[in-house]
């Protein structure tokens, strides 16, 4: 097994990457589901060994082909991306057992191959931009996630057309994205002459002052700025998660901002680093502004909706607002904050968004008027919306609290305190948008026409509980997420200086 | 196209020579300029020449689409079974070195074949995209593609 182990970095990708062209041949609904099962599920089981690994005995470095850095393509995995790749698979193992009933329900019977090969691809991607060590490899593997999520998105069009527009929306937007992130690392690139991280981080330090590098910086920032969905260039995420698929918004939702917000956390930490001067003027005068706009803008529009899956995506725009908060903080609890956000609210929207998946199972749109009086009807489903949406709000006993918690302190410890009232403010807004759900489900009379409607199958309600349950029991033992968020904090912050 | 007696003819002669020439600088790629993408481009060309000049339902049945289908995965799976070779063989993933008895040859083969599994890729998904335009003025069904 020790040839296996010295060559984890590279299975955790080259193995999803091996199983999509594979999943494109198979036939039938069953078999492809199958294989992107046990791709996930070993891919869960790699990063649980390198995260293992990495807190053990320090950061690893793979060699692809071996070729030495910087010369050649190196996997680079520390604290941060192990996490990270842990927050990926782990998603996609919950997601997949749930995905069967889902898709077979909501995307053409005929093409289930090809949505599982694009699935894996999108697994295959964001794995990668995690790991890789090398700066153009990123972008690479951004474009192959990126391009399978278009693919993905569009997938929803077998029940609304409109998952087309979303797509093409999200395709445009998202290109661009890409293309300024690698106009950005061009520019560095022809300033250092290097692609791989460490090396450009090196190189970089006596360049500050140096206009391309000032300009990369923009364009890297802008660049996944965009993919991230920073207010205000999110308005290709409401589309797109409304019209994809229940299981593709699950994984996406989870997912995919979260990988750009690592890049993001790279290229400002470990490349340029918190002393460089612009970033700490991005901190103060771009995130802080637009991350509170984020939270309150993304949670107000989120009142006003009346589809359940735009009300939540919209709510992601508002929670992405608290991650680059916590960028913008720029101290240990800060960072905390926004690392262990990265994973809690992967947990949260994961949670909430299977939940919507299992009644649109049942009653098709998931529209404010559609589940009123639901909540008795789908007992279990309705229970686990109040619990993730607790979870959501921010109350103690859930990972949301935690989050809140360290972004709260890390705002006490700049002295500011507008910032700490807002914090709270914005999930007041929460509260109305859950409560509006909950309501409706339980209190509200059940539409005319609408017969019996079934509890959602166990097999969709177990993965769906797994995600509630995790968000209290990491609520309540926060120990393991905070100590690894926290050592990636100070990673970051001890890093540049 | 019946009476574009010219076309036909020039186009008859030229296929050949471009599917050679593709070959060419498919197997040739890892001395001289080109590889595999190059050599996948110039292959497809041949066929959406034919199609261009003999309509795309025989170039449907000189490469139905089905065998497109078969094609566009084979090809990283070759590129990504290299990769897991080269592990099994005792290098890191995608070293050529360990392929063959000694480095140079390693290299040699590695490259021949990855970029052999690239030049399938690209020459399928060419002719693919091709095939999805040129049928967008009729009704294709979807179980054809």
């Amino acid at each position: 097994m020790s040839l296996l182990s010295e060559h984890i970095p590279v299975l955790q990708v080259a193995v999803p990457l091996l199983s999509a062209p594979l999943c494109s041949l198979l036939r039938g609904v069953r078999l492809p589901w199958l294989l992107a099962l046990a791709v996930s599920w070993f891919a869960f089981a790699i990063s649980i060994l390198l995260l293992i690994q990495v807190m053990d005995s320090g950061d690893i470095s793979y060699h692809m082909g071996n070729w030495a850095p910087p010369f050649g393509i190196e996997y680079r995995v520390d604290v941060i991306n192990a996490f990270v790749l842990l927050i990926i698979s782990g998603i996609s193992a919950v997601a997949l057992p749930y995905a069967r009933l889902s898709v077979a329900h909501e995307v053409d019977p005929r093409r289930h191959g090809q949505f599982y090969t694009a699935y894996l691809l999108c697994l295959t991607g964001l794995l990668g931009v995690t790991i890789t060590g090398d700066a153009f490899n990123i972008f690479v593997f951004l474009e192959i996630s990126s391009l399978s999520a278009y693919v993905l998105i569009a997938a929803g069009a077998r029940q609304d057309r409109r998952a087309l527009t979303a797509a093409y929306n999200y395709l445009v937007l998202g290109t661009v994205g890409a293309t300024f992130f690698v106009i950005g690392v061009g520019l560095l690139y022809m300033v250092t002459g290097t692609l791989n991280i460490a090396d450009l981080a090196e190189r970089i330090r006596p360049l500050a002052d140096n206009r391309a590098v000032q300009a990369g910086f923009a364009f890297i920032i802008i660049g996944m700025g965009l993919k991230l969905a920073m207010f205000p260039m999110h308005t290709w995420l409401p589309n797109a998660y409304t019209y994809a698929p229940s299981t593709v918004t699950v994984f996406l939702a989870s997912t995919a901002t979260k990988v750009s917000v690592y890049v993001v956390l790279r290229f400002l930490f470990t490349v340029f680093g918190p002393a460089y001067g612009f970033v700490g003027l991005t901190f103060e005068y771009i995130f802080l502004p637009l991350a509170i706009l984020a939270m309150f803008i993304g949670s107000t529009a989120a009142i006003y909706q009346t589809n359940l899956k735009r009300l939540f995506a919209y709510s992601s725009v508002a929670q992405l607002g608290y991650i680059v908060l916590g960028i913008a903080l720029g101290n240990i609890a800060g960072l905390t904050a926004t690392v262990l956000h990265l994973f809690n609210h992967a947990l949260m929207k994961g949670a909430l968004f299977m939940a919507l998946g299992c009644v649109a199972l049942r009653i098709g749109a998931v529209s404010i008027n559609g589940v009123r009086g639901l909540g008795r009807e789908m007992p279990w489903t309705f229970a686990a919306i109040a619990g993730a949406g607790l979870s959501l709000i921010g109350v103690p006993s859930t990972v949301g609290f935690i989050s809140k918690w360290y972004l709260i302190l890390g705002a006490l410890e700049n002295s500011w305190w507008p910032v700490a009232l807002l914090i709270v403010a914005s999930s007041l807004l929460a509260v109305i948008y859950v409560w509006k759900i909950i309501e409706a489900a339980y209190f509200g009379v059940a539409p005319e026409g609408r017969g019996p409607v079934a509890e959602a199958p166990l097999e969709m309600l177990a993965p769906l509980w797994l995600m509630v349950v995790a968000n209290f029991y990491f609520g309540i033992d926060a120990d393991l997420t905070t100590s690894v968020a926290g050592k990636v904090a100070a990673t970051f912050l001890g890093s540049g200086s | 196209m019946n009476h574009h007696l010219v076309l036909r003819v020039v186009s008859k002669l030229l296929i050949p020579f471009i599917l050679l020439f593709a070959l060419y600088v498919q197997f040739h790629g890892d001395y001289g300029p080109g590889g595999g993408f190059q050599a996948g481009v110039l292959f497809a060309s041949a066929f959406i020449l034919y199609a261009l000049i003999y309509g795309v339902d025989n170039a449907r049945e000189v490469l139905p689409p089905k065998a497109l289908r078969f094609l566009v995965p084979v090809g990283l799976i070759i590129y990504a079974l290299t990769g897991f070779a080269s592990i099994v063989m005792g290098g890191n993933y995608l070293d050529y070195d360990v392929l063959a008895h000694d480095p140079q040859h390693g290299q040699h083969l590695g490259i021949l074949v990855i970029e052999f599994g690239v030049g399938t890729t690209v020459a399928a998904v060419m002719v693919t995209i091709f095939y999805a335009y040129a049928g967008r003025t009729r009704d294709v069904d979807d179980e054809d593609w």
